[in-house]
């Protein structure tokens, strides 16, 4: 068995999951090392949402072992796993806000739960709405916001904590070309400043964009096994 | 519990409780039933407070009391009445002992008869009223001397029916209590199945909070803080109505019997005002457990 140094933030040894019907992943194994940028990518139903959600324990693992910034994620108890969340911002594939409360304060929703002091944070709430171009819908509720509006949103509530790692599943699933680049290119300024990222897409034209901008690796889903895809993208 | 998270289950974090939205229903749904609970509460409180003092009061005057009958020929009735009084007056356990006058008789009387009758004019029997000291008097030793010195007197220390009576009075405390028991018991239920709802209806919110990293006692204290204050208003306005309709009844007296007694006395007012905090307790442990059941099945 390989030794983990201790360098990637999140690791896969081994793992396989089986969801009840039969086996979805198999002896997958890979490492994110810290500031890396990684696409995950392969046709739908290959298991890409199911691989990222084994990676912030939102799924456990039929086989093998996750583990995240060190720790097993099988032997996280119940507030072990909250701690972690906080430690990984994740962009849902359908964004999953709180309908009834306005945009700015879903994006701030990590800072209430974690119990910040929000009136501590304004600043930087005011700086992400800015950078993510939502200032101006910061009071609209989250069924009123576009597509890319419900995105970019979802972005800056993954990244409000500072985390370490940030995942996103399909990021640009719904939105057109032009809003796709600028969501990659917030991505990309995330990833300058040391975040760790992975991104599923089956959009092949956003890694092609993607690989002018920042060194990226593709990691494809085929046939239940994870392989490091070719510079032929 | 630390102190900042009992004050902030108390006071609220107003930020935190935002993060669940109101809900308009099982809101009202919650508060009716704690107060229809609490209301019961009262009544059952006041039964089993009432039919207790009932027990205790029939169980000791009764014990202490006792009647002698003289049934003697006129003649003789004075001089039988005599001798008994003596023999009472020189019995170990006995306070008291006094004939009844001719008037007290006829009062006693006068509820069956009327007051109109000449009761002076019926052979009546001479009774005696007898107090007991406590410890009493042995009444069966007293019984044989009576036998044999006074042929007419016949002893009744009213246990025949003063059992009856006092186990009569306890079963209904013991049903009351049962009764508080049951309406525990049946709120802990309705706010469970309440509370289940809440979570239910929630679930996305529930998830979304997860996913950023909630802690499982934030999210389960917005819900829990919500039923505990509710079931305490609920409770707290149910005792209220119930402590006036309490009050409303008419007053212990001896025309009534013991029914009017059905009330709080003195400090036994200050009783039922435990039931809010009871109610708000047991929507506490409701609300607990099923938030703990219903956060587990998330991830």
């Amino acid at each position: 068995m390989r030794r983990n140094q201790g360098a990637a933030v999140i690791e896969l040894e081994n793992v396989g999951y089986n969801y009840g019907g039969g086996e979805l992943l198999d002896e997958v194994s890979v490492q994110l090392a810290p500031g890396s940028f990684h696409f995950l990518t392969g046709p739908s139903g290959a298991g890409k949402t199911t691989l990222l959600k084994l990676c912030y324990g939102a799924l456990m693992p039929t086989s093998g072992r996750v583990r995240a910034f060190n720790m097993d994620v099988h032997g996280l108890d119940r507030d072990q796993m909250a701690h972690l969340r906080r430690r990984v911002g994740v962009v849902h594939q359908d964004c999953r806000f709180l309908d009834h409360l306005p945009v700015v304060e879903n994006i701030a929703l990590p800072l209430l739960v974690s119990g910040r002091e929000l009136s501590h944070e304004e600043a930087n709430l005011h700086e992400l709405l800015n950078w993510v171009g939502l200032s101006e819908r910061a009071h609209a509720l989250p069924p009123e916001l576009s597509g890319g509006e419900r995105q970019r949103a979802a972005l800056a509530r993954s990244v409000i904590l500072s985390p370490d790692v940030i995942i996103a599943d399909e990021p640009t699933g719904n939105v057109d070309w032009e809003m796709s680049q600028r969501l990659l290119q917030l991505l990309v300024e995330l990833n300058r400043m040391g975040k760790t990222i992975l991104v599923a897409t089956h959009d092949l034209s956003l890694i092609r964009a993607a690989k002018n901008q920042v060194q990226a690796r593709v990691l494809r889903i085929s046939n239940r096994q994870l392989q490091l895809a070719g510079a032929d993208l | 519990m630390t102190d900042s998270r009992l004050h902030k289950l108390v006071l609220g974090d107003t930020q935190a409780n935002r993060v669940v939205p109101p809900s308009g229903f099982t809101a009202h749904l919650t508060l009716f039933v704690s107060g229809a609970m609490a209301f019961l509460a009262v009544f059952a409180l006041a039964l089993s407070m009432a039919s207790g003092r009932l027990a205790d009061q029939w169980a000791s005057e009764l014990a202490r009391a006792a009647t002698l009958r003289i049934n003697a020929p006129a003649e003789q009735r004075a001089a039988q009445t005599e001798a008994a009084l003596e023999i009472l007056r020189q019995t170990p356990g006995v306070a008291t002992a006094r004939a009844l006058s001719g008037e007290e008789q006829a009062a006693l009387l006068a509820p069956w008869f009327g007051s109109s009758l000449p009761v002076g004019s019926l052979p009546l029997p001479q009774l005696i009223e007898v107090t007991g000291e406590d410890p009493g008097y042995d009444a069966a030793g007293l019984r044989l001397r009576l036998q044999a010195e006074v042929p007419g007197a016949v002893l009744d220390d009213h246990t025949r029916w003063r059992a009856p009576l006092v186990d009569a009075a306890r079963s209904l405390r013991r049903l009351a209590w049962v009764s508080i028991l049951l309406i525990g018991g049946a709120t802990a239920a309705m706010i469970t199945l309440a509370a289940n709802a809440a979570l239910a209806a929630n679930a996305q919110v529930i998830e979304v909070l997860r996913l950023v990293g909630a802690l499982d006692s934030y999210i389960a204290q917005a819900f829990i803080r919500r039923f505990t204050l509710r079931a305490l208003t609920g409770s707290a306005a149910g005792v209220v109505l119930g402590m006036i309709g309490v009050w409303l009844m008419p007053e212990a007296s001896d025309e009534g019997g013991f029914l009017t007694g059905l009330g709080f006395q003195g400090w036994g007012w200050l009783a039922p005002l435990v039931i809010p905090v009871l109610g708000a307790l047991v929507a506490f442990a409701a609300t607990t457990r099923a938030a703990g059941k219903r956060l587990g099945a998330v991830s």
